[in-house]
């Protein structure tokens, strides 16, 4: 287990405040005079669950450093609608260079601190999926290779939701996007690997690896703060649903995270130097249609054209994740 | 705009872009009606008072509770919780147990020698109390509470009715009643024994009263005809329990069959069975599924070795036995004699079958309606004759000791209205908090904590109460297992939760606000709020 969960208050730790836990007992998102990183007014669609994600990262972050935070970002959703000339929503410092180079450009504010003798400045750096599996790839393994002294956090919403949703290696087999449609004999993304960024992150044995969902608030930030403690190259994938990209209900976007957790379709676990040292069990273990069918970009694989061994393949995932990271509670397995 | 180098934005300048515009309905908070709440025949505020109960804040809860039934901790003891049985954790585990929650509380404030507050300033209105038992203690406490002079007589030696001449002590201790009569009366209450009220209207007048408040209870017994030899003792049960209160005891003999199917059958047999019978036994003409009893007092009774024969009838009582006819049921569920016979030996025949009201101080008052032996009362209580209400079981209802505190509490409002000469205002019933708002994921595993009961042995053989309470740390925990249905307990999950920052905490105590300049109408607050206490209303456009 992660963190201690607080059992028997009513909510125990699930919600994200309770008034019966003492005050250091409680969350960042709990506290009236959490820092807000990223304000109101922001573009994100109804119900952004990267918005919210970052959100909770980034106030963590704040309240770890105590708010001697830079961040840079990558182009994305998140760098589009929080900062569309002349607003922007972040209250802290903020950079944003280019889609690829958001490891890089941390890197050297890292370098920067050091030079300066300014220990207590921390760097983060953060981009969505695209940015960060796919063309910020090159940039963030040399950062991870170079152990440098940033926590680079990657908003996982499984696609190019900015431009239109188009596939990423992050897309889900079977999923729909604008380049992956529903036809042929295997509709939607293919089944392949994909880019298991963790993994791959912690095969440069970096001191510091996770991953979390916007539906587990106080694992969330219980990761970044740890992460915050830590010096050197330290990196935290958030599953972050997309009600646009996804073709999910506004309301759904923590439920959808809930679910993908609770299926085994995204494993939340956390890795030092290169090995798995907690992982988030299931609470109540669901079928993975649960998690399918409030979602668009799967609709193809129900309803009267139903692929049901697609579905049966989508399960084999989600089961062969709850094997490797043993994500039943104890006594199930 | 000046700004320091390579700074092109300020910080949070987004504020300027108000995406309220963008939304098409918006959240709002609301309480909804907890169906504990709803289901609680005295009214209780059930989510409120546990809501301080969870906080360990125990004479606020109390306080709370105290403002709708003045008696908890007999309420926890003889309450059949209608409010568990309606409880939404039910649906998730098991329903809370506010039942034994109340009798902590009710016990602790007897222990802490916790008062009412102060009644309010004196109207100089004086009320009549006819009846010293749960509906009249409760009309007095409200009638009290709202500045009037209140004055009970009461037929008897000692108050409580139903509660001390009807309940055995193994299920309420005397010293607990005694307890919350005395704090009644503190509040200035007079109550005066042995004061039968002949004729109601020539008691309003020989006193001043300005308005009287009926609540004898029913306490005769009803008879049945029953062929029986000169040396058969046949008795009722309201006598039987009645006479447990005095220095002699009933004799019943070894052998007790009791005659009947409710809940005082039951408190009857195993009254017997600790008075020294070697058998209770309940001759209930159907079956137990159809048996007016609480299905838990008769698995005690059980346990306790009471028992029952099914689907019988007593035909005849002869000397040292009856003879039963087995009956059996039809297609619409009715009994019928089957013209089988059984003798069973018996030492006495008690009578449960239900009690009546004695209407005698009724008699000549104009405009009063009586209907199957019950006096009719209107929604606010009052009977056909100005000024005169009534209510407890001498009122058409379930005969409970809850619904006749409910009575109370009810008439005594109305009192107040009526001496005022306004009417009561009830405000609507707030929405349902129905268990499909709720979002319980969030709530924690948690079963409920079992009461300890008193050894068999024990049971058997003394009157010491059968159910244990709770204690401190048992009762905080059941207090925390409620979901506060449809009622903010402050979470903070819509503060947190909301990708658009569009909510202000505002402290403890005074929960949250929507900023509606920012706030998108996703609707993730209402999916996540645990208790829904939010909802998602259109917008105008």
């Amino acid at each position: 287990m992660s963190f201690q969960p607080v059992k028997f208050y009513q909510t125990g730790t699930l919600t994200v405040g309770n008034r019966l836990l003492a005050q250091d007992e409680r969350s960042v998102q709990a506290n009236q005079m959490r820092s807000n990183s990223i304000n109101s007014g922001h573009r994100a669609c109804q119900g952004c669950g990267e918005a919210l994600g970052a959100r909770y990262a980034i106030d963590a972050a704040m309240a770890e450093s105590n708010g001697q935070l830079i961040a840079a970002n990558a182009t994305g959703c998140l760098e589009v609608f929080s900062t569309p000339y002349p607003e922007s929503s972040w209250q802290l410092p903020w950079i944003h260079s280019l889609f690829g180079n958001a490891p890089a450009v941390a890197t050297g504010i890292a370098a920067a601190m050091k030079v300066k003798g300014r220990n207590d400045v921390r760097v983060v750096a953060q981009g969505g999926d695209g940015g960060t599996t796919d063309i910020g790839f090159g940039c963030l393994s040399g950062m991870f290779e170079r152990n440098d002294d940033v926590l680079y956090i990657c908003y996982d919403n499984q696609g190019y939701m900015n431009t239109g949703v188009q596939r990423s290696s992050a897309t889900p087999p079977a999923a729909r996007t604008a380049t992956t449609m529903p036809v042929g004999p295997e509709p939607g993304n293919v089944f392949g690997q994909g880019k298991n960024v963790p993994e791959i992150a912690m095969a440069h044995n970096i001191p510091y690896v996770a991953t979390a969902t916007v539906a587990d608030l106080r694992d969330l930030e219980y990761k970044v703060r740890k992460a915050m403690q830590m010096r050197g190259a330290r990196y935290i994938q958030i599953f972050v649903p997309c009600p646009l990209g996804w073709g999910a209900a506004s309301h759904d976007t923590i439920r959808l995270a809930r679910l993908a957790k609770e299926t085994g379709m995204f494993p939340v676990f956390e890795a030092e130097h290169g090995e798995v040292t907690s992982v988030l069990k299931i609470r109540n273990k669901v079928a993975v249609e649960e998690y399918l069918k409030p979602q668009k970009r799967f609709a193809h694989l129900f309803g009267k054209h139903a692929h049901p061994e697609t579905v049966a393949r989508l399960q084999a995932i989600a089961d062969r994740n709850i094997r490797k990271y043993n994500l039943l509670p104890e006594g199930e397995n | 705009m000046q700004k320091p180098f390579a700074i092109t934005l300020k910080p949070g300048t987004s504020l300027t872009n108000h995406t309220g515009t963008w939304r098409t309905a918006r959240p709002v908070y609301l309480d909804r009606l907890p169906p504990c709440n709803n289901a609680c025949p005295a009214g209780e505020n059930i989510q409120g008072w546990l809501f301080h109960a969870e906080s360990g804040e125990y004479e606020k809860a109390w306080r709370v509770l105290v403002e709708n039934n003045p008696l908890p901790a007999v309420m926890g003891r003889v309450c059949y919780h209608p409010c568990e049985g309606a409880c939404n954790r039910g649906q998730l585990d098991s329903s809370v147990g506010i039942n034994s929650v109340e009798r902590f509380l009710g016990d602790e404030a007897i222990k802490r020698g916790w008062k009412f507050a102060a009644p309010a300033a004196s109207t100089g209105k004086k009320v009549l109390v006819v009846g010293a038992g749960p509906s009249g203690l409760s009309a007095a406490y409200h009638l009290a509470r709202l500045g009037h002079k209140v004055e009970i007589q009461e037929a008897g030696p000692l108050a409580g009715g139903m509660m001390r001449f009807g309940i055995p002590k193994y299920r309420l201790p005397r010293e607990v009643l005694d307890a919350e009569v005395q704090r009644i009366l503190d509040l200035g209450v007079t109550l005066k024994f042995g004061t039968k009220v002949a004729n109601i209207e020539q008691s309003m007048k020989d006193g001043g009263f300005d308005a009287a408040f009926l609540a004898v209870g029913a306490h005769i017994g009803k008879r049945t005809f029953i062929p029986a030899g000169d040396a058969t003792k046949i008795v009722d049960a309201v006598s039987v329990l009645r006479s447990m209160e005095g220095e002699d005891k009933p004799m019943l003999g070894r052998r007790v069959v009791v005659y009947g199917g409710g809940n005082t059958a039951i408190d009857v047999a195993r009254t017997a069975k600790r008075l020294g019978a070697t058998e209770a036994i309940i001759v209930y003409r159907r079956t137990r599924d159809k048996m007016p009893a609480h299905d838990f007092e008769v698995e005690e009774a059980l346990q306790e070795g009471v028992m029952v024969k099914w689907l019988s009838t007593i035909k005849q009582a002869g000397e040292g036995n009856i003879t039963i006819e087995k009956m059996a049921l039809d297609e619409k569920g009715y009994p019928q004699p089957t013209g089988e016979f059984e003798t069973l030996e018996a030492d006495s025949v008690v009578l449960a079958l239900g009690q009546d009201v004695d209407l005698s101080l009724l008699e000549g008052v104009s405009g009063l309606e009586i209907k199957d032996g019950t006096v009719q009362v209107s929604p606010n209580m009052m009977t056909g004759h100005p000024g005169i209400f009534a209510g407890g079981d001498m009122v058409p209802s379930e005969r409970t000791v809850t619904v006749a505190v409910g009575h109370g509490k009810k008439a005594a409002r109305n009192i107040d209205a009526w001496l005022r000469g306004a009417t009561q205002e009830v405000p609507p019933k707030h929405e349902l908090a129905e268990f499909d708002k709720l979002n319980t994921w969030y709530y924690s595993d948690a079963d409920k904590t079992v009461r300890p009961m008193l050894d068999i042995i024990r049971r058997q053989t003394s009157f010491d109460e059968v159910q244990g309470g709770l204690n401190e740390s048992t009762a905080l925990f059941e207090a925390r297992r409620c979901l506060s249905c449809g009622n903010c307990f402050e979470c903070d999950n819509c503060y947190g939760v909301c990708p658009d920052n569009a909510v202000i905490k505002l402290g403890p105590g005074k929960r949250f606000e929507f900023k509606y300049d920012y706030c998108k109408g996703c609707g993730i607050c209402v999916a996540e709020c645990p208790c829904g206490a939010i909802k998602m209303v259109d917008e105008d456009i």
